[in-house]
């Protein structure tokens, strides 16, 4: 056979290959770029969506045996629209007016919720090993091969028909249908489309049990290329249509389906024709390997750097959006001086309290419980100073923690560095990292800023973490990745309680830090920014250089936190403890309880690792019965709940930015002080307070002796 | 009871700031009043709460007859309320022909859509000209005309309209006006937001005069600019009327 003739086979059989994954990122796109059109949320939890689709499927049609058609019913045509409207009716409903910033966190915390209310309720495991079925009959048994080069499964077929009717199909819609056009005037303006006459509700209702039936049908067809059905891998997927989506800048469905067509294509080209260097460069090997998987990263990474369109394709304002009162200012935001000290006093004092009873009392595995906390606690400052401070969301602090745990790892436990050292020079090259990744990423803003990071996060999981010589590679896998405690002069830190002080010793540092940089310049430099920034600039602020700083010690805090959870768990337990799924969840929680000051970051780290063995296993309950047999029946509870729990607490978010605990305390205080003023009797209620300094009409019209008001009933004409 | 829009004692705001007190006023079918005021005196919020946008915090709407208080804007632009907001009033993501289509589907019915927008362009032929383009980037006196064909095509019995003027070059105000003449001579009503004085007067048969959120003369329009001067000098002068807090 000539050269040509095996290029050209060759070249057919990469195509044909890329061709069924590329189905599955097409239609995921198609999904995303769906929801995005007729709701304007930048849905995260798509992936959610659809993996509960799948899961139903499974559950209906494996375990329950009922015939395909009902069990496609049920899960693409009952469920998922179902949920789409519940979705719309309690959260995305309410927030229309939110910013774009606050509905991503949103669908964020609906990520991780959605499925584990799914699996809670259906008493669902993520099945491993039995590959789901598909909608057709022995769907992955038959196999077609129309051009004698590559067989394509019923399955795959299947997939690529239901792809291509739904863009034809979706793309009639809008062009066609009244219905498509409503949906579009909708995600514009909600109230414009109200002066037309038309229900803007109902019309946003259906838009998201439509975009959900199709994530229910992406998930449902897609299910069988794995053999899990776990809500990670969907979320992954998801990540991966986005850089399909964004090459047709998120509206127009058919570039959508051609984008993720290429990104299959894409790799089966690179699989077949990338010359194999190394087979004489070996340390080339770990890349070549790793690269097909990264490819849909490195595309989204860079099309968002290097492609300017797709950052000013910003969605067109509202333009009756002046109706709204204004938002909770951010000046707000900062907290006045009236808290009392005493209370402040009082707190400080129970909390030593609770350090000295766990620190003398308490056993082992409260001891690592609580130090795990601490621990967690000065991770999630990093969480505080980009998102509190800078008002960026960054997904990629897991990967900042990796590398200083990853960079003890290598130091201490093959180089035999002091480990403290080795901690630091982990955060060091952390801030490193985040402060060169900062310079592309930041200048995004919004939504590309989250995307941006998140894609960052998924090349260094799929890439950099597979090297020897930077995350551990095979070798690591056989032996762990082990990082040893440290030992300083008389003091060793291998003894679990003198770790607790270290650990606390460190997080009051870091947490002094924090509230230095937010009083200091760089503080009022962000406030002034996430304001408005062409106003900050244009009284000569410079928000470049405030936001750099901002992301390089967000990222020394998550390298210094990441490297002390290393130590304390004497491993880097990378998949557990930083892989971005798993760190999508920090996030939500930070937010949750409160992203603007150190005691929310304090309190999440306590909810992340306390929450379950303190209230959802009872044993709080148990104290106050004072004892353990007294402790109702409900519990324990499920520990998913906290996912439910958290992962809805994000809601709150877009109305209340302070979070939960701050907001609690605010109404708090409102209410002792109405009660304060209601016994001095300084009358006034809280409700007559006006916070806009307009000049109000003072109660009694002063001019009414000399203007006459007609009575509207003797007006005539 | 025959006026077309009612507002009776109705108060109204933005979260906890509140920008009308007690504002009461009628208008007839087929009338045409002028609502004037200094800047922040609660003219456009009156426009919100007559067309639903706002849901007065206290007092009654009613529309034809029927109470429509707190009810949501799709039922007022059903009841005939059409209104040209300040500022951009046009889908700017859609199309010049989306837009007209989008209304007419729901006011004309499915039959009826294509025979409207043949109208609404032969009313403006430079629309017509420029169906596809996408409506953000159409001048803003463009847009301000796509608005107004929508407008007159569908025939409200009521249009409310917030400084449709502004921002635009004499010549096409004068047409913007012509237009909404043409409008009256249809029947329809009209309540309109207007700096400039002169223009109203001359369109409107009442005026209502607003300061700080309550109205304080209501008459025929001819009298107004006399009424708006008087009303200026009282409120600049004594410092009663300034908020103590
Ligand atoms: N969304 C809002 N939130 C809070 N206050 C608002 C809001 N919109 C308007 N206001 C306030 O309500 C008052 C009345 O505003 P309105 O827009 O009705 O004034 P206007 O008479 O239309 O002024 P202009 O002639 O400048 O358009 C003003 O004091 C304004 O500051
Ligand atoms: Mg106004």
């Amino acid at each position: 056979m000539t050269l040509a003739a095996t290029l050209g086979s060759d070249l057919l059989r990469a195509l044909l290959q890329g061709t069924p994954p590329g189905t599955v990122y097409a239609l995921i796109a198609l999904g995303f770029v769906l929801t995005y059109k007729t709701s304007g949320v930048f849905n995260l939890a798509f992936g959610a969506q659809a993996s509960i689709s799948a899961a139903m499927y499974y559950k209906a049609h494996t375990d329950w045996r009922w015939p395909i058609l009902p069990a496609l019913i049920v899960s693409v045509f009952v469920l998922a629209p179902g949920v789409g409207l519940l979705l719309e009716r309690l959260v995305f409903r309410h927030l229309r007016t939110a910013s774009s910033v606050a509905k991503i966190v949103v669908t964020l915390g609906l990520s991780i919720a959605v499925p584990s209310i799914f699996e809670l309720v259906f008493q669902f495991q993520g099945v491993a090993g039995r590959t789901p079925e598909g909608i057709v009959p022995n769907g992955a048994g038959v196999y077609y091969d129309p051009f004698g080069v590559y067989p394509f499964s019923r399955n795959e077929l299947m997939t690529m028909a239901v792809a291509v009717t739904a863009m034809l199909g979706l793309a009639a819609l809008f062009k066609f249908s009244a219905l498509g056009l409503q949906m579009r005037a909708v995600v514009e303006s909600p109230r414009m489309t109200e002066l037309n006459g038309i229900r803007a509700d109902r019309v946003s209702a259906l838009s998201w049990a439509l975009s959900s039936s199709f994530a229910g049908m992406a998930g449902v067809l897609i299910a069988p290329r794995f053999n899990t059905l776990a809500a990670p891998d969907f979320f992954n997927l998801v990540v991966v249509a986005i850089a399909a989506a964004v090459l047709g800048k998120l509206v127009s469905l058919p570039r959508a389906l051609v984008g993720g067509f290429c990104l299959g294509w894409i790799i089966a080209l690179l699989g077949t024709f990338l010359p194999r260097w190394s087979r004489t460069q070996t340390w080339l090997r770990p890349f070549q390997e790793n690269l097909t998987p990264s490819v849909p990263f490195l595309v989204l990474f860079g099309v968002l750097v290097f492609w300017p369109a797709i950052r000013r394709a910003r969605e067109a304002s509202d333009p009756l959006s002046g109706v709204d009162p204004p938002p909770s200012s951010v000046g707000s935001g900062a907290r006045g001086a009236s808290r009392p000290r005493f209370s402040r006093v009082i707190g400080l004092a129970l909390l030593v309290g609770i350090g000295v009873i766990v620190f003398i009392r308490a056993d082992t595995s409260w001891i690592f419980l609580v130090t795990q906390a601490v621990v967690m606690s000065t991770i999630y400052l990093s969480v505080t100073v980009i998102t509190g401070l800078a008002g960026q969301i960054s997904l990629c602090q897991g990967t900042f923690a990796a590398i200083g745990g990853f960079t003890v790892f290598q130091l201490a436990d093959r180089h035999g560095v002091s480990v403290l050292l080795a901690a630091v020079i982990g955060a060091v090259i952390a801030a490193a990292v985040g402060a060169v990744l900062s310079l592309p990423v930041l200048r995004l803003g919004g939504v590309w800023t989250a995307v941006a990071t998140l894609a960052f996060a998924y090349l260094f999981d799929s890439v950099l973490v597979k090297i020897s010589w930077i995350c551990g590679g095979g070798t690591s896998l056989l032996q762990g990745t082990r990082v040893p405690r440290p030992v300083v002069g008389p003091w060793d830190f291998a003894d679990d309680r003198s770790f607790l002080v270290l650990t606390v010793i460190v997080f009051i540092v870091v947490a002094f830090a924090v509230t230095q940089i937010r009083s200091g310049t760089v503080g009022r430099t962000l406030s002034a920014i996430s304001g408005s920034e062409v106003a900050a600039e244009s009284i000569g602020i410079s928000p470049a250089r405030a936001r750099v700083t901002a992301f390089a010690v967000s990222a020394f805090i998550a390298g210094l936190g990441g490297a002390l959870l290393s130590i304390h768990q004497r491993n880097v337990n990378y998949g557990s403890n930083f892989s971005p799924f798993a760190a999508l969840f920090w996030l939500v929680l930070v937010v949750s309880l409160g992203a603007r000051t150190v005691q929310g970051a304090a309190q999440a780290g306590a909810a992340f690792s306390l929450f379950d063995t303190l209230i959802l296993r009872g044993t709080f309950m148990g104290w106050i019965l004072r004892s353990s047999k007294r402790i109702p029946e409900i519990f324990p509870i499920n520990p998913k709940w906290r996912f439910v729990f958290f992962g809805l607490g994000t809601i709150q978010f877009a109305r209340h930015p302070e979070g939960l605990v701050e907001h609690g305390k605010r109404q708090m205080r409102r209410r002792v002080d109405a009660l304060r003023k209601r016994r001095t009797g300084s009358g006034g209620s809280i409700d007559d307070a006006s916070p806009v300094s307009t000049p109000q009409p003072s109660s009694e019209p002063s001019n009414e002796t000399d203007t006459a008001v007609v009575p509207v009933g003797e007006t005539t004409r | 009871m025959t006026e077309l829009l009612r507002f009776a004692n109705v108060s109204a705001g933005y979260g906890p700031f509140r920008a009308l007190f007690d504002v009461s006023f009628d208008i007839q079918p087929g009338e045409a009043v002028a609502l004037l005021g200094a800047n922040g005196v609660g003219k456009t919020t009156i426009a919100r709460v007559a067309t639903g946008l706002l849901a007065p915090s206290s007092g009654t709407v009613t529309f034809g007859g029927t109470d429509l208080t707190g009810a949501a804007a799709h039922r007022f632009a059903r009841a005939g309320v059409a209104h040209a907001p300040e500022g951009r009033s046009v889908f700017a993501t859609l199309s010049v022909e989306e837009n007209l289509r989008l209304s007419f589907r729901r006011s004309k019915g499915r039959a009826g859509v294509d025979a409207a927008v043949g109208q609404a362009f032969e009313l403006f032929p430079a629309l017509g000209q420029r169906h596809r383009q996408i409506a953000g980037t159409l001048s803003g006196g463009q847009q301000r005309m796509l608005a107004m064909a929508r407008v007159i095509v569908e025939e409200p019995r009521l249009l409310v309209a917030d400084e449709l003027s502004l921002g635009l070059a004499p010549i096409i105000v004068d047409e913007v006006y012509r237009n909404l003449d043409r409008l009256r001579q249809h029947g329809c009503a009209l309540l309109i937001v207007e700096q400039h004085v002169g223009h109203a007067v001359a369109l409107c048969d009442r005026a209502v005069v607003l300061d700080r959120g309550r109205t304080t003369w209501i008459g025929p329009a001819d009298q107004a600019s006399e009424r708006l001067v008087r009303n200026l000098f009282q409120t600049e002068s004594p410092m009663e009327n300034s908020p103590t807090e």
